[in-house]
C-alpha cells in the first residue's frame, strides 16, 4: 500500500475509483453524544468575527461587497488570497478578495452584466464585446433555437425559473477522489477513458471525447490551482487537514467556473472522518484541532456567493448557494453511517451560530443511533437552520452513498448527475384549462385554442378532462424546453471540472419540477365537494371563482382531497414521461418551490380555492397556509401520502412549530421532534425542514434585523438569512402555519 | 355508542408523555373562570363519533404515537363516560397508551362501577386540581371540589397512575397558604408520576370574544414560567 494510505483497509477502491469502497472498508461508526466535541478555538472566533463584519458591510451596501468585473472566473484566474492568512486552516477563496463575486459570462452575458449594473457595477467592455461579438455564451445559444410557444410560456410564467441565461447547477462532482486519489490518478483513468471511446465517430463520440479533454484540463488547472497556495495535490491525502484541503480545493474550483444555481458539496464528512480517526489513532491530531479545521472548511462554505440580479433574488430569495452536504445515513449491511464527524459538522452551527449555508442535510433512518437523532433534535431546536431527507426511502433506489443537490435531489455521488430546470405552474395550468388556453390575467392565447368552460358552475369531470389536456401540453412545451437549455449548456457552459470527478458512463436524471401544487388539490376540491361559481369579465375570460360551501382541504389527512392531489402529481408526471429527453435523460420531477412560491403566486390569477389574485402559494408540497387545521401530524400525513415514485426529485415540506407545541421542557421537546421525524419517515415523508420558533421572533426580527444578523429560518428546501429577505417574502414566511397549541 | 366531540388535535405534546392524539370532549359541568376552552362547555352541540371512528383516525398515523398514545380531555370526558370507556377499551385493544386529562368531578355522579371499568383501561389519570379550598373551587369553576379530591384518594387506593395539574392564576391559585396546603394533601399519596403547574396564560380570551362571553379574568395578569416554579417548589416542599 502506498504511503498516504498506510493503516487503512484495503479493497477494491485501491485499483479502481471507488470512494464508497473505502469509506465501507474504513469507516468507524459513533453511536455516542455530543459530549466529545470541542467549542471554537480563538483563530476561529477570530476568522469568523472578520467575516461577520464582511457580511455585515455586505448587507449594509445593499446584498454585494464587491464584484469582479474584468477578469473571467476560471480555475487558475486569480492568484492566491486569505482571510487572514496566518489564522486560517484551511484555504482558497473564489477571487482575490472574500465575497467579491466573480465573473463567470460563459451561461450568459446578458445576465452577467445586468448583476453588475444592479448592483451598481459595469463589466469591462472588452469582455462584453468579446462574449457578444466572439464567443457565443449558453444564454444565447438557447434564445436563438426557443420556438415562440416556450417564449410565451417564459413570459407568462405558466413555466418559470427556466435555466437558460446562467449556470444550471445541481451537479454534484466527488470532491472525495481529490483526496483519497491525487489528481494525477484521476488524469490517468480518465486518459484511459477517452483512449477507450467507441471507434466510430458518432456524433455523441466526438462530444465525449471533447468533454474528456475539457475534463483532462480542469484537473492540471485544479492541480496548478492548489500549488498556488503551495499545497501539492497530485498525490493523495496524507492527513486529514490535507484530506479537508484537497476536497474544498476540488469544490473550490467547481464554484470558480460554474454558478450553478445549486452547487452542492455532497457527503464528505464521514468520508474525512476515516482521516480524522486515523489521525487521532496515530496520535497526531486533537479534538480540538479536528474541530478547528472543520469549522474552518464550513466557514469557507458560508463565503461561497455568486453575481445575481434581483430577478433572480425574486425567485431564489436570500443569496442561496445550496452548498448542501448530506449527513448521516445508514449502509445497506445496516451499520449507521453516522461518525464522529457528522456530530462535528453540526457542531459548527454552535461554533460559529447559525447559517443558511452550507445547506445542512441529515439523511434520516429510523436506525440512525437514538444520541445522533437527539443531537440533530437539539440543533434543530436551537439554530432552525437543519433539514431531514429520508435515508429509507432513497437508500433502496441509490444505495449508500448518494447525495443531496440543492434541496432534495437525490444522486449517487459521481456516478449520477441530473438536468434540471424550472417549475410548471400547474395551477394556472388549471386556470388555462378553465379559459382554453388563454392567459387570465394577460388576456393572451398562450396554451392551446381547447375550449375553455362553459356555463355558470364547474363540473368536476369537465374541468379534469380539460385539465388533463393542458397538463399534457404543459409537459411537453416544458420538456423541450430544457432539451433546449442542456444541450446548449453542454456545448457553451460544460461543467468540465466537476464532471471530471464522475465515472465515464453517468446516469442523467432529467428532473423537472412542479409549483402551485396544493393550490389546484384544493380548488379541484372545491370543484367537487363545494359549488364554484364563475365571474367572468368583458371579454368573458373566467378571472374569479365563487365557492359556495366547504370543502376537504389539502393538509388535514383526508382521503377525498388527497388521492386528489396524489391524482395530479400521477397524471403530470406520466405526460413529462411520454417525451424525449436529451441525452437519455431520466425523468422525474419534485414538488419544491424555494422561495417561488411568492412570485408564482403574484404571476396567477384567482384560482377555485379561494386564493385571490397575486396571492402566494404555499411553499413546496406544503399544505395552504393556515389551511391544515388538524395538526401538525395529519398535515404531514397528507404530504407523506405523494408517492415517491411519482416525484422522485424531492417532495418538500416545510414544518414550522412554536416551542411550547413541542413540549413543556427542553429534554421533551427533543425526544417529541425526534418522535415526530420517525413518524414522519415511518410514514414515507421524503423531506422536512424544521423550524422551531415563535412567531414573534419573526415579527421583532422584521422590526429590528440589526438585532438579528444570524437568524436562520428553513424555507423550502434550505434555509435563508431571514433579514435577507423581501419584505413580501417576509410576510410571506410569517402567514404560513406555525403549529401551536393553547 | 357515539360521542360528542369538540375537535380533534393530531399532535399533541403536551397532554401527557409523548406525541399524543388528542381528543377534545365536548360538553362540561365546570365553568372555570380560566378556561381556555370555552367553546367546549355546551353539551348540545358537538359532531358524533364513533369509538372505532376514532380510533381509526389515530391508527392512520400510527407512527406518530409510538412514544405516546391517546388522550381525553375536553369539555369533560368522563361526562360521558361509557363512551370514554368504550373508546379508551378499544384503545388498549389496539396496544394503545390511554390518558385521561379530568377534572375529576364527576367522581360522585357516576356509578362506581363505571369507574372502575374505565380505570381499568386508562393508563394515565391527569387529574386537574383547581383549587385546594372548597369555598375558593366554587368561587372559580361554580362546583365544591369534594368529588376531586375523592377521586384523587380512590386513584391512590386504587393504585392507579396519576399526574396532577395545577394552574397557577395570579392573585386566585397562587397564595402561599393554598399551595403548602395542596402539597400537604397530596403529601401521603403513593401513586403521583408528576406534578405540573402550569401557568395562566390569556390565549383562550379570544375564544370568549368570538362565542359572546364576558371574559371572566379580565385585569388578571398572565403568570410566568417562574412563578409556575416557585409554586411547584412550594407544593413539593410540604410533600
Amino acid at each position: 500500500m502506498i504511503k498516504e494510505w498506510e493503516n487503512f483497509v484495503g479493497g477494491p477502491w485501491e485499483t479502481e475509483i471507488n470512494v464508497r469502497d473505502f469509506i465501507h472498508r474504513n469507516v468507524t461508526p459513533y453511536y455516542g453524544n455530543g459530549d466529545f466535541l470541542s467549542g471554537p478555538t480563538k483563530n476561529t472566533l477570530d476568522l469568523w468575527d472578520e467575516i461577520s463584519k464582511l457580511k455585515k458591510e455586505e448587507i449594509e451596501k445593499g446584498g454585494v461587497l464587491d464584484m469582479d468585473t474584468k477578469i473571467i472566473s476560471t480555475i487558475t484566474s486569480h492568484p492566491a488570497a486569505y482571510i487572514d492568512k496566518d489564522k486560517e486552516q484551511i484555504v482558497g477563496l473564489q477571487t482575490d478578495k472574500p465575497l467579491k463575486r466573480s465573473l463567470q459570462p460563459y451561461g450568459g452575458i446578458r445576465m452577467a452584466m445586468k448583476a453588475c449594473k444592479d448592483n451598481g457595477y459595469e463589466v469591462d467592455p472588452e469582455v462584453v464585446e468579446y462574449f457578444t461579438e466572439h464567443r457565443k455564451t449558453h444564454n444565447a445559444g438557447v434564445f436563438d433555437v426557443y420556438t415562440t410557444e416556450m417564449r410565451k410560456c417564459r413570459s407568462s410564467h405558466i413555466i418559470t425559473g427556466l435555466p437558460d441565461a446562467y449556470g444550471r447547477g445541481r451537479i454534484i462532482g466527488d470532491y472525495r477522489r481529490v483526496a483519497l486519489y491525487g489528481v494525477d490518478k484521476l488524469i490517468e483513468f480518465k486518459q484511459k477513458q477517452k483512449a477507450g471511446t467507441r471507434i466510430i465517430m458518432y456524433a455523441d463520440v466526438i462530444r465525449e471525447r471533447e468533454e474528456l479533454s475539457e475534463q483532462i484540463r480542469a484537473l492540471e488547472m485544479l492541480k496548478k490551482m492548489a500549488l498556488s497556495y503551495g499545497c501539492d495535490i497530485s498525490k493523495p491525502a496524507s492527513n486529514f487537514k490535507e484530506a479537508v484541503q484537497a476536497v474544498y480545493f476540488a469544490y473550490l474550483a467547481a464554484v470558480k467556473e460554474q454558478n450553478g444555481a445549486a452547487m452542492s458539496l455532497g457527503r464528505t464528512s464521514t468520508f474525512l472522518d476515516i482521516y480524522a480517526e486515523r489521525d487521532l489513532q496515530a496520535g497526531l491530531i486533537t479534538e480540538k484541532e479536528i474541530q478547528e479545521i472543520i469549522d474552518h472548511f464550513i466557514m469557507k462554505l458560508r463565503l461561497v456567493c455568486f453575481a445575481r440580479t434581483p430577478d433572480y433574488n425574486a425567485i431564489f430569495a436570500g443569496d442561496p448557494t445550496w452548498v448542501t452536504e448530506s449527513i448521516g445515513g445508514m449502509a445497506i449491511d445496516g451499520r449507521p453511517l453516522v461518525t464522529k464527524s457528522s456530530f462535528r459538522y453540526l457542531n459548527t452551527l454552535n461554533n460559529i451560530g447559525a447559517a443558511p449555508e452550507p445547506n445542512l442535510t441529515v439523511l434520516w433512518s429510523n436506525n440512525l443511533p437514538e444520541e445522533f437523532k437527539k443531537f440533530c433534535a437539539e440543533i434543530s431546536i436551537k439554530h432552525h437552520a437543519v433539514q431531514y431527507e429520508n435515508d429509507d426511502i432513497m437508500r433502496p433506489l441509490h444505495g449508500d452513498d448518494y447525495g443531496i443537490a440543492c434541496c432534495v435531489s437525490s444522486m449517487r455521488i459521481g456516478k449520477e448527475m441530473q438536468f434540471f430546470g424550472a417549475r410548471a405552474n400547474l395551477a394556472k395550468c388549471l386556470l388555462y384549462a378553465i379559459n382554453g388556453g388563454v392567459d387570465e390575467i394577460t388576456g393572451e392565447q398562450v396554451g392551446p385554442e381547447y375550449r375553455g368552460v362553459e356555463g355558470e358552475y364547474l363540473d368536476y369531470d369537465d374541468v379534469m378532462e380539460k385539465y388533463k389536456d393542458m397538463m399534457r401540453w404543459l409537459a411537453q412545451v416544458y420538456v423541450n424546453a430544457l432539451n433546449i437549455i442542456h444541450y446548449m449548456h453542454d456545448k457553451y457552459s460544460y461543467e468540465r471540472l466537476q464532471m471530471a470527478l464522475h465515472d465515464k458512463n453517468v446516469k442523467r436524471w432529467f428532473a423537472t419540477g412542479i409549483a402551485g401544487f396544493s393550490v389546484v388539490a384544493d380548488s379541484l376540491s372545491a370543484i367537487k365537494y363545494a359549488k364554484v361559481r364563475v365571474v367572468r369579465n368583458e371579454k368573458g375570460i373566467v378571472t374569479d371563482y365563487i365557492t359556495e360551501g366547504d370543502f376537504p382541504k389539502y393538509g388535514n389527512d383526508d382521503d377525498r382531497v388527497d388521492n386528489i392531489a396524489k391524482e395530479v402529481l400521477h397524471t403530470f408526471v406520466e405526460y413529462l414521461r411520454q417525451n424525449y429527453t436529451y441525452r437519455e435523460g431520466i425523468i422525474t420531477t419534485s414538488i419544491l418551490t424555494i422561495t417561488s412560491n411568492v412570485s408564482y403566486g403574484k404571476n396567477t390569477g384567482s384560482t377555485p380555492d379561494g386564493r385571490k389574485q397575486g396571492e402566494p402559494f404555499a411553499p413546496g408540497a406544503n399544505p395552504m397556509h393556515g389551511r391544515d387545521t388538524n395538526g401538525a401530524v395529519a398535515s404531514m400525513a397528507s404530504v407523506a401520502k405523494l408517492p415517491f415514485m411519482d416525484s422522485q426529485d424531492g417532495i418538500s415540506n416545510t414544518f414550522t412549530i412554536v416551542p411550547s407545541a413541542l413540549g413543556k421542557s427542553h429534554k421533551e421537546r427533543v425526544t417529541n421532534l425526534v418522535a415526530l421525524l420517525d413518524g414522519y419517515s415511518k410514514k414515507g415523508g421524503f423531506h422536512l425542514n424544521v423550524n422551531v420558533f415563535d412567531k414573534e421572533l419573526l415579527l421583532d426580527a422584521q422590526k429590528h434585523p440589526e438585532k438579528y444578523p444570524q437568524l436562520t429560518i428553513r424555507v423550502s428546501g434550505y434555509a435563508v438569512n431571514f433579514i435577507k429577505l423581501t419584505k413580501e417574502q417576509q410576510d410571506e414566511v410569517i402567514s404560513r402555519t406555525f403549529h401551536c397549541c393553547i | 355508542m357515539l360521542g360528542k366531540i369538540h375537535s380533534f388535535e393530531s399532535l399533541g405534546t403536551v397532554d401527557g408523555p409523548g406525541v399524543r392524539f388528542v381528543v377534545f370532549f365536548q360538553g362540561c359541568v365546570l365553568r372555570c373562570k380560566y378556561c381556555h376552552n370555552p367553546d367546549t362547555w355546551a353539551f348540545n352541540i358537538g359532531a358524533k363519533y364513533t369509538a372505532e371512528d376514532i380510533i381509526k383516525r389515530l391508527l392512520r398515523n400510527k407512527e406518530f404515537y409510538e412514544t405516546g398514545g391517546i388522550t381525553a380531555t375536553g369539555g369533560e370526558p368522563m361526562c360521558q363516560i361509557d363512551f370514554l370507556t368504550e373508546l379508551f377499551s378499544l384503545a388498549k385493544k389496539n396496544k394503545i397508551h390511554t390518558c385521561l386529562d379530568t377534572s375529576g368531578i364527576m367522581f360522585d355522579k357516576v356509578n362506581r362501577d363505571k369507574i372502575d371499568a374505565l380505570l381499568e383501561v386508562c393508563d394515565l389519570v391527569m387529574l386537574d386540581i383547581k383549587h385546594i379550598d372548597e369555598g375558593e373551587h366554587i368561587k372559580l369553576t361554580g362546583m365544591s371540589n369534594k368529588a376531586v379530591l375523592d377521586f384523587a384518594r380512590y386513584l391512590n387506593e386504587k393504585q392507579r397512575k396519576m399526574r396532577i395539574r395545577y394552574v397557577l392564576v395570579p392573585t386566585i391559585t397562587d397564595k402561599e397558604d393554598d399551595l403548602t396546603e395542596l402539597g400537604k394533601f397530596l403529601k401521603d399519596f403513593t401513586n403521583i408520576e408528576k406534578i405540573e403547574v402550569l401557568p395562566y396564560h390569556t390565549l383562550g380570551k379570544v375564544k370568549y370574544e368570538n362565542l359572546g362571553i364576558k371574559y371572566p379574568l379580565e385585569n388578571i395578569p398572565e403568570a410566568t414560567s417562574d412563578m409556575a416554579k416557585k409554586a411547584l417548589e412550594l407544593i413539593k416542599a410540604n410533600m
